[in-house]
């Protein structure tokens, strides 16, 4: 207890209670206090370095002018950042092909398939493995801790292993062999080496969405179900009118956060397939650029930035990924239990890399 | 509300029947279930079991796809920490450990103030601030790596050993990441002894920090797991921001280079695999109910 005395936040330690104002008063200032330190971090970190990048698209890298050969400081460099990539201009001709510039949109159609056919298989098998976990079974935990290994497996141990397993002479096209498939080059072949990136993804966390739809069926009273079976509902009639809307929030909750894992997916194909058979995404070209010149890469990190961003508000405010809760009753009946504030889910560890 | 499907109820006739389609139905409910379940555990181990099989194999036997472990050896794990082919396994665990503990104490230190202050109380501006946060949740890491290398070089961190150069940009998603998941637990705690320990005369700092945070520590514990764990998984960051002092152990791996140029080094990069990654199993193990509700808290609440 007294370790943790010293840390307190000093501004809290000498204010009485106003009891004139009621136990409750204050409730602004210390929230801000506290919630101040966060705050100082996230600018440092997070705010600053975005707006630094942002201010970074908007300037030209020094070296040579390749129209006139002469070197350059760099300076200005108005919107050609972004042209370069969404327009395809260098300089003021198109990108010859083969260039970092000409792979953009290769590489955000590829991510865009990531994302769509990983998130897609992920909710499907996600809602079997949620629905057969939300049975009563010996050893639940047991499968649970199962489950989790490739949740805790590091995201670059994943690759290699996948990487191992996908190689020629491995098990994967030993197993192909068995049922009469030929070997496949899983990480050059340009159809294989996608899809082996889109197993290795929802092998890993296929368990984290399964976990969260878990935690939204384990909601759902038993007696709607007696209901519905007393009322002769088909299983198919249960799963559709019944299962599928009361975890509606929780599983959009959960698509959000791995639509926005996907779109920034960097570690599996930078490790598994290295870019090969057309498998480079946004983050890799991100950072194939940065090596090149930091001017363009902030620019095609800030358009990630953006995709990303408008994402996340099209599922919030379409989808239903209701990600904070905000309870109506919030301003009228503060102590309220029920005016706790939802909180927004955690996406956890699975959100960087992935 | 429309929960349930008007559908005109069967006849009462044929009742043995019934039973017995019943009852059959339910017994192959029963092995539906049961493989089901088998389904869910070989998808879990499958891939894990391989590596350690691997791991424990001759390294001429590399693609032996016998399913039992055959050729059983250490060697792999000599190789994996030794430095001759220019690996650095070993010094890359230490780094790690370093790197995850030190975000994940800062992280904690910061986040369980504004985790209170969410859970807690209510003020102006207070969801605004739970947008920003979960904002940061979302933050692509590549968008900082440009702005942070050409700081960080400025500084001079990124040759020899400067850790701050992975712990800094770690904490932008640990941080993040500790709030929601701390929120979430400190939000289902017993309150009431909060507030009776208010009307008995504490501040609300004694009271949180007297009452409160005992209480609170196998939530407390879950989260700094849950916060090491994204540290100790992270690459392109680290990737980015680490010179060959500070390499982490899943840049290591990545980088894990053979005794000839062209060739992977699969049964050593499989052990080195395994040391990362037993550890993190057996966690998940011991604190599997706690790290689900950890990791599922929150985004069933009504």
């Amino acid at each position: 207890m007294s370790a943790v005395a010293d840390t307190a936040p000093k501004p809290v330690k000498n204010k009485p209670v106003k009891q004139s104002k009621g136990l409750h008063a204050g409730q602004g200032r210390q929230g801000w206090l506290l919630v101040a330190p966060t705050i100082a971090f996230l600018t440092v970190i997070i705010i600053y370095p975005l707006i630094k990048a942002i201010q970074l698209s908007f300037q030209k890298d020094a070296g040579l002018d390749p129209s006139t050969g002469l070197f350059v400081e760099g300076g200005n460099a108005g919107l050609s950042n972004y042209t370069h990539w969404l327009l395809q201009k260098c300089g003021n001709v198109d990108c010859p092909p083969g260039t970092i510039g000409a792979q953009f949109y290769d590489a955000l159609w590829v991510t865009l398939f990531f994302t769509v056919v990983s998130v897609a298989i992920e909710v499907l098998l996600g809602i079997w493995f949620a629905m057969i976990m939300n049975r009563d079974f010996r050893g639940r935990g047991l499968v649970r801790a199962a489950i989790l290994v490739p949740w805790a497996i590091p995201t670059a141990v994943t690759a290699k292993l996948f990487y191992f397993m996908f190689a020629y002479d491995g098990i994967i096209n030993k197993l192909l062999g068995v049922v009469g498939f030929g070997p496949k080059l899983w990480t050059s072949d340009p159809l294989a080496a996608k899809f082996a990136i889109i197993i290795a993804d929802v092998w890993k966390t296929t368990p984290f969405m399964a976990l969260l739809i878990l935690a939204g069926l384990q909601l759902i009273p038993g007696d709607v179900y007696e209901a519905a079976q007393i009322d002769g509902a088909t299983k198919w009639q249960t799963f559709m009118k019944i299962t599928l809307p009361l975890v509606k929030t929780p599983l959009m909750v959960a698509v959000l956060f791995r639509t926005l894992d996907v779109l920034r997916i960097y570690d599996l194909p930078a490790i598994l397939t290295g870019g090969a058979g057309g498998t480079t995404s946004l983050s890799m070209l991100v950072i194939k650029q940065k090596n090149e010149g930091f001017h363009g890469a902030s620019a095609l990190s800030t358009i990630v930035f953006l995709l990303i961003a408008l994402t996340a508000y099209l599922f919030i405010q379409f989808g239903g990924a209701d990600v904070i809760q905000r309870p109506p009753s919030a301003k009228k009946k503060p102590k309220d239990k029920d005016a706790q504030p939802g909180n927004p889910v955690a996406a956890n560890a699975t959100s960087t890399g992935a | 509300m429309t929960a349930t499907t008007a559908t005109t109820a069967p006849p009462a006739s044929g009742r043995t029947e019934a039973q017995e389609i019943h009852f059959r139905s339910d017994r192959n409910a029963k092995i539906r279930m049961y493989l089901g379940l088998a389904v869910l555990v070989i998808w879990g181990l499958a891939p894990f079991y391989w590596m350690i099989v691997t791991a424990f194999r001759d390294v001429g036997y590399t693609f032996d796809s016998t399913p039992w472990p055959t050729h059983v050896t250490l060697d792999n794990f000599k190789t994996a920490f030794s430095t001759g082919r220019g690996n650095h396994f070993g010094a890359a665990l230490v780094h790690s450990i370093i790197i995850g503990v030190v975000t994940t104490a800062v992280a904690m230190l910061v986040g369980v103030f504004a985790s209170y202050a969410l859970a807690r109380l209510n003020f102006p501006g207070k969801y605004a601030v739970l947008g920003v946060i979960l904002g940061a949740s979302m933050f692509p890491g590549v968008a900082l790596v440009s702005p942070l290398f050409q700081m960080f070089s400025s500084f001079g961190w990124l040759s020899g050993v400067n850790y701050q150069a992975l712990i800094i940009p770690n904490i932008s998603f640990a941080l993040p990441l500790t709030i929601y998941t701390l929120t979430a637990f400190l939000a289902e705690m017993p309150w009431e002894l909060e507030e009776s320990a208010r009307i008995d005369g504490c501040t609300p700092g004694q009271a949180f920090r007297k009452i409160m945070l005992p209480l609170a520590a196998p939530g407390l514990f879950t989260t700094a797991i849950l916060a090491f764990i994204a540290s100790w998984n992270e690459y392109l960051l680290a990737q980015q921001f680490s010179t060959p002092k500070t390499q982490t152990v899943t840049v290591a791996i990545a980088q894990f280079t053979g005794a000839q140029p062209h060739q992977e080094p699969y049964t050593a990069v499989m052990a080195a695999g395994t040391i990362v990654t037993v550890p993190l199993i057996i966690m998940v193990l011991v604190f599997q109910r706690a790290i689900v509700s950890g990791l599922t808290a929150g985004g069933v609440k009504g």
